[in-house]
Parts: C-alpha cells; sequence; structure tokens
C-alpha cells in the first residue's frame, strides 16, 4: 500500500489562555503541535504497515518553515517520507483553497512518487475545527471518502473502515483510492523509538513551492481567492452569575438546589 | 456559481425510517427569518427513501416549499449519492443560502457539495445573522476548541453555505401546511457509489443512547472514579427520566461507552437541565454542552471551571451528594 498522510501543525488550544483586559488569546508560549487527530490518523496508517511490511507512508504539511517539526515528528512515530508545502502565495487560504492546494501537491508529488491507495486525515484540526479540508481533498481528487474514522484495514485491495455514527459504528467497504479522515479511537497512537527520533531529525524534508507546482491555478489560491473571510474574531462571553453552593451538610446544600431549581422551574 | 433566486435552503436530513432529523427541522426557525431577510422562499429539501413524515413535517415548521427526492438508493446515506442529488438540485434552482446541520453526516456531506460547487462553506455555526454592510450571512462559529468565536461571510460565491450545530436553535410550533411540494427524480448508478455499509455494530450498552433528543442529562467525569462510580449517577438519571452523559476522562478510562461523550469529540447536547457530577469543565466538554438552558455542577474543587458556566453548583463530595438529592427527588415526585 502507498499511503500518505496530511498532517497539520497547530498550537496547543488547551494550553490557551484569555487575555483577560483585551479579551483576546494570548498565543505566545503556546506550544504548537501535532494536530491530534493527525496523530490518529498516522497510527492508523502504521497499522496497515503492521500488516503489510512492503507498505510506503508518506506524510505532508502546509505551512511555515517551523511545520517540519511535526513532519519530523510523524516521521520518528512512523512515516517514511514527507514533504512541506510552503510558499507565501498559500497564506491564508479557507479550506477550499487548503484543500486545493494540497491535492495539487499530491499529484505532484505521485508524478515521483506514484499513486496513492489511500490518503489519511484527521477528522479535524484543533485550531481551525472544520472538519473540511479532508473531504474537500477528495472531492479535488474525485476520490470516494469515509469520514469520523476510528480503524482502518485491507483486505485484496478493499479497505474496510471502521466508522463511528451517532448511534455506535459500521464497518464501511471502499475502493482504493479513497480518502479517510480519523477521529479518536480508544487506543493511543504509539510512541517513537529513539533510533527513529535521531533518523527523523537529520531527514532532509523537501519543500514544494508554489513554482514546483506547474499545474496549480493560482486563480484558486490564497487569501484573495478564498471564497470564505473571517469577518471579525471575539472571545465568547462566560456566562456568570452562577450561583455556588457549599453548605455545613450535604444535606444543606442539596436541600438549598433543589429549593432554588423548584423555584426556577426547572424541577 | 450564480444565484438564480433569492432563497434560503435547508437540508433535512432524515433517518432511516423516513422521519426528520431533529437538527433539519430547528433549522427552519432561523432560515424563515433569514429567508425573510433575504427577501426570498424559505425552502426545505428531503432527501431519502420513503420519507413521507420528514416533508410533513418541513411543512408545518414553516417551509414555503419543499423539495423532494425520494428513492431506494438513498435509504441509507452514502456520501456519493447524496452529492450528487444535493448538488444537481443547487444547480437547477440555484438557491442564495443554504444550511445543513452539523451532524455526522451532514459534515460528511457538506464540505463535499461546496467544493464541487466551488464555493464556501462555514462550519459548525451556532449563530446566524444577516450582516448590515453587505447583506450576506454572517455565520458565526466557535474555533479554537470553543476559545474563539469567527464571523465569517462568504461575500462572492453562490450559494453561501453553513453547517449549524444541533441544539442551538428550538423548534418552532407547528402551523399548519402550506408547503408547495416539488418532486424531483435524480438517480445515481449503483457503481457511482462507491462506498458500501458491510456491518452495523451494536453499542457497548444494550440501551439507545439519545443524548441530542434528552431533556434531562445527568453526566459522570473523571470524578466518579470507576465504573461502579456511575451508579449514584444512574440513580440519579432514573428518577428523573435522564439519560446519561460522560466526560472524555470517564469514556477514555473505559468506564462508559462513547456512544455517551458529550464534547468537541461526543456530541453536543442542549437540554433544559445539564448536571455535571465530577466533571470539570474543561473547554472541550463545554463546547458540547454549554448551550444547555440550565446547568448545574456538582464538583468538590471550589475553583473547577464549570462552576464558572453553571447556573447553580454545589461545592462537595458528589458521592454524599446524589443520594441525597435523588433521594428529596424521589419524596417531592411521590
Ligand atoms: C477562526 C477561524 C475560523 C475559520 N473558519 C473557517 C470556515 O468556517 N470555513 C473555511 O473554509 N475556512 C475557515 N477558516 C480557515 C481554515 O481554518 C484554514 O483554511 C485551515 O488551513 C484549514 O482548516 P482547518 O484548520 O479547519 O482544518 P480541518 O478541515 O479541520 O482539517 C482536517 C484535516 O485536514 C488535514 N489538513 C488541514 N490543514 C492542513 C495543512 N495545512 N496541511 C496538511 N494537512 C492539513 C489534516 O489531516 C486535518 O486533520 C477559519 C480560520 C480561522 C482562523
Ligand atoms: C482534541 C481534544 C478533544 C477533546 N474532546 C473532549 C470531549 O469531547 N469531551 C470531553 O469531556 N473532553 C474532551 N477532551 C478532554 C478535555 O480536555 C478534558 O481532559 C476532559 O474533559 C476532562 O474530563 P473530566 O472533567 O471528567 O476530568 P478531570 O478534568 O480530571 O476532572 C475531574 C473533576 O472531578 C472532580 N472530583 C473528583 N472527585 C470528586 C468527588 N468525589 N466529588 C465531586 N467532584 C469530584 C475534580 O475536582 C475535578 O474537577 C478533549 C481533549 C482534546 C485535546
Amino acid at each position: 500500500m502507498n499511503m500518505l498522510v496530511c498532517v497539520k501543525q497547530v498550537p496547543d488550544t488547551t494550553e490557551i489562555k484569555i487575555d483577560p483586559v483585551k479579551n483576546t488569546l494570548i498565543r505566545e508560549g503556546v506550544p504548537s503541535i501535532l494536530n491530534p487527530f493527525d496523530g490518529y490518523a498516522l497510527e492508523a496508517a502504521a497499522r496497515i504497515k503492521d500488516k503489510n511490511p512492503d507498505s510506503t507512508i508518506t506524510v505532508i504539511s502546509m505551512g511555515p518553515e517551523q511545520a517540519k517539526a511535526v513532519l519530523k515528528e510523524a516521521l520518528a512515530i512512523a512515516a517514511d517520507k514527507a514533504y512541506l508545502v510552503s510558499s507565501r502565495e498559500f497564506g491564508g487560504s479557507d479550506t477550499l483553497c487548503t484543500s486545493y492546494i494540497l491535492s495539487e501537491a499530491i499529484k505532484e508529488i505521485e508524478k515521483k512518487d506514484g499513486k496513492f491507495d489511500i490518503i489519511f486525515c484527521g477528522k479535524q484540526a484543533i485550531d481551525g475545527d472544520t472538519a473540511q479540508v479532508g473531504p474537500e481533498i477528495a472531492e479535488h481528487l474525485d476520490y470516494p471518502q469515509v469520514t469520523y474514522g476510528l480503524e482502518a484495514s485491507v483486505e485484496d485491495r478493499l479497505v474496510k473502515v471502521k466508522k463511528e455514527t451517532e448511534d455506535g459504528a459500521v464497518i464501511v467497504g471502499i475502493q482504493t483510492p479513497c480518502v479517510l479522515t480519523f477521529t479518536k479511537p480508544s487506543f493511543d497512537p504509539r510512541y517513537p523509538t529513539i533510533k527513529r527520533k535521531m533518523a527523523a531529525n537529520r531527514a532532509n524534508i523537501p519543500v514544494l513551492a508554489f513554482t514546483d507546482l506547474p499545474d496549480i491555478n493560482p486563480e484558486k489560491i490564497g487569501l484573495k481567492h478564498s471564497p470564505t473571510h473571517v469577518k471579525k474574531t471575539f472571545v465568547p462571553q462566560k456566562k456568570t452569575g452562577g450561583i455556588k453552593i457549599q453548605e455545613e451538610t450535604a444535606e444543606d446544600s442539596v436541600k438549598k438546589l433543589f429549593a432554588m431549581l423548584s423555584d426556577a422551574h426547572v424541577l | 456559481m450564480v444565484n438564480k433566486t433569492k432563497d434560503f435552503w435547508v437540508f433535512v436530513e432524515t433517518n432511516e425510517d423516513g422521519t426528520a432529523k431533529n437538527v433539519g427541522i430547528e433549522l427552519l426557525s432561523p432560515g424563515r427569518e433569514l429567508a425573510d431577510a433575504q427577501g426570498g422562499k424559505l425552502v426545505a429539501v428531503v432527501i431519502g427513501s420513503g420519507v413521507d413524515a420528514a416533508v410533513e413535517a418541513a411543512g408545518t415548521h414553516g417551509a414555503d416549499q419543499v423539495i423532494v427526492v425520494d428513492s431506494e438508493e438513498y435509504k441509507q446515506y452514502t456520501t456519493d449519492a447524496y452529492t450528487i442529488a444535493l448538488t444537481a438540485l443547487v444547480e437547477k434552482y440555484g438557491p442564495l443560502s443554504m444550511m445543513l446541520g452539523a451532524t455526522n453526516n451532514g459534515r460528511d456531506l457538506g464540505p463535499r457539495v461546496a467544493c464541487r460547487l466551488e464555493t464556501g462553506l462555514t462550519a459548525d455555526c451556532t449563530a446566524l445573522a444577516i450582516d448590515e454592510a453587505t447583506g450576506k450571512v454572517a455565520w458565526t462559529r466557535p474555533a479554537f476548541g470553543g476559545n474563539l468565536m469567527a464571523t465569517i461571510l462568504c461575500p462572492e460565491h453562490y450559494p453561501q453555505i453553513g453547517t449549524v450545530r444541533p441544539g442551538v436553535f428550538k423548534k418552532g410550533e407547528e402551523t399548519e401546511n402550506k408547503a408547495e411540494i416539488i418532486r424531483e427524480e435524480i438517480h445515481v448508478e449503483a457503481e457511482k457509489i462507491r462506498t458500501q455499509i458491510l456491518e452495523i455494530l451494536k453499542d457497548m450498552d444494550e440501551e439507545k443512547v439519545d443524548l441530542e433528543n434528552a431533556d434531562i442529562i445527568v453526566s459522570g467525569g473523571r470524578g466518579v472514579g470507576g465504573p461502579e462510580g456511575f451508579a449514584p449517577v444512574r440513580e440519579l438519571a432514573k428518577v428523573l427520566g435522564a439519560t446519561v452523559g460522560a466526560s472524555r476522562a470517564a469514556v477514555d478510562s473505559g468506564w462508559i461507552s462513547h456512544a455517551h461523550q458529550v464534547g468537541q469529540t461526543g456530541k453536543t447536547v442542549a437540554p433544559k437541565l445539564y448536571i455535571a457530577c465530577g466533571i470539570s469543565g474543561a473547554i472541550q466538554h463545554q463546547a458540547g454542552m454549554s448551550g444547555s438552558d440550565c446547568i448545574v455542577a456538582i464538583n468538590k474543587d471550589p475553583e473547577a471551571p464549570i462552576f464558572d458556566i453553571a447556573d447553580y453548583g454545589i461545592v462537595g463530595n458528589l458521592f454524599e451528594v446524589l443520594p441525597i438529592l435523588t433521594e428529596e427527588i424521589q419524596k417531592a415526585r411521590a
């Protein structure tokens, strides 16, 4: 299997704090991490490779030079090859443009490395949170897709994906080539070995810039050609004025709560 | 593409039994206002197999028109068939704007359709308005795990599309059905559907967990300490006729199945009453429940962030508080 995993470098949103005066996000000092869902996607690819050892896993990320850090992390965990997609022309792209650029970069890599059988994505990036780039890559390439994947296996070119649904899970069969997106499974992704980590640190990661993609349409990329525009951002209003009950005994606290809920006609 | 009308479309997702999913009907409420503001019709789009119940529900909840595609190949949702049908309808009628519920299927279908139409899509919205300066739809959505809200416009592409979270808007009252019904025949050849459901896996528990439609939810987190710690949570839920929810910490620990999880990677819920027991209130948990009408927190740590969003909170040990609360309610209802 020739597999590709799309990974994004994201701020660790669990570490984000709000500036109480300016009411904005404080991004300084927030660590950049591999998008957790992309880690699950990489693990799913690695598990297929465990069973089919002649497989290759390539990782690709679009972002600034610093994004090489997550590519190196992916190399350390399970990937064999990595590409960074980076150019000023790509900046400010919304999901339609981002997915278009990634699909063009994928086609360019395929000219050298051969067609990918499966393209893996995370369900969503924890910063943009849209969950749109995976399905849109699939659409640009005209591939079928399965979203909300938990696990995947390959049997005679048929890919079987365990997909999370609103009331449980289903097994979906999908032909290759295809795009799969992954949500959080019940297991954690594997840790890198020291040996792989050292090799990854030394790895030379090729960069694909705008000029390296001869077939790309410049009218379909970047802030200017993105159909959606962020008009404004703001920090959500915290609900305030809640009543905290802390009486001498649990009995008294419950009595007070019960009375308040009854008065408010909640109970 | 160009719009041909000023109409506002709501994609009303159906269940396999042909009824409408709640979120589709919920979206007709803001849809009514937005369609009026745009100066067009409110159109519900129903795709499925044997979907008369959904068509009727759309008609009695304010749609001026219902466009129906009713055929066997749509019985089960597939990305390929639904994308072909919905794209064909948009191309034929040219609405100005469209919204879909941000369910698993809605978030699978929305980007596929938007990309095929080469237009913008705003994800997972929680507030909708018309932008005064431009007259475009102003889609407001949480990003960065709920830490930031963004208002997004799609100024030059049509239709303007958004997915909207379930539970944010309330279903309107039923009214007289005056909707014009338009039936469209769109058929998809079997080989164009490139995925197939091979097996349906049952959830860990026997009961069906319907968090999205629950009026009351009692949730347990890491504070319950183990699978047996859910017993007092379940007891309280039982006397209240409530559904049991959970934080991801409890789910990841294997104490309860994922179907119960509330939050960014679980369900988004908006019950009348949400009782959080032993849950700290991480932003990813809040992302799934902050729209509840009334939030009650029980936590032994007075500094837990859940108290910032709770209407009422008890600082205390849940193993002491819950049995007394259960008894109190039982007494009152006896
Ligand atoms: C506050 C805010 C709100 C926004 N809202 C919208 C919106 O509603 N609609 C819209 O179209 N755009 C929106 N954008 C722009 C959007 O965030 C960017 O286009 C972003 O590059 C991709 O979207 P995402 O982060 O949501 O990724 P998602 O679609 O959530 O990512 C899904 C998966 O795609 C892959 N992937 C995504 N980005 C990359 C990458 N750079 N390199 C490699 N793989 C990648 C990963 O596997 C990832 O797990 C918003 C931006 C901001 C700052
Ligand atoms: C990408 C991503 C997605 C995520 N998605 C979700 C999601 O969908 N849903 C979700 O819930 N989380 C999600 N999380 C995890 C989230 O960040 C928190 O880790 C999680 O919500 C914590 O669960 P908790 O509140 O049960 O546990 P903790 O944070 O450990 O809190 C336990 C609480 O119980 C209290 N407690 C302990 N004992 C008692 C007692 N005897 N009586 C009363 N109180 C007691 C403690 O004071 C504490 O406040 C996500 C994280 C990431 C990174």
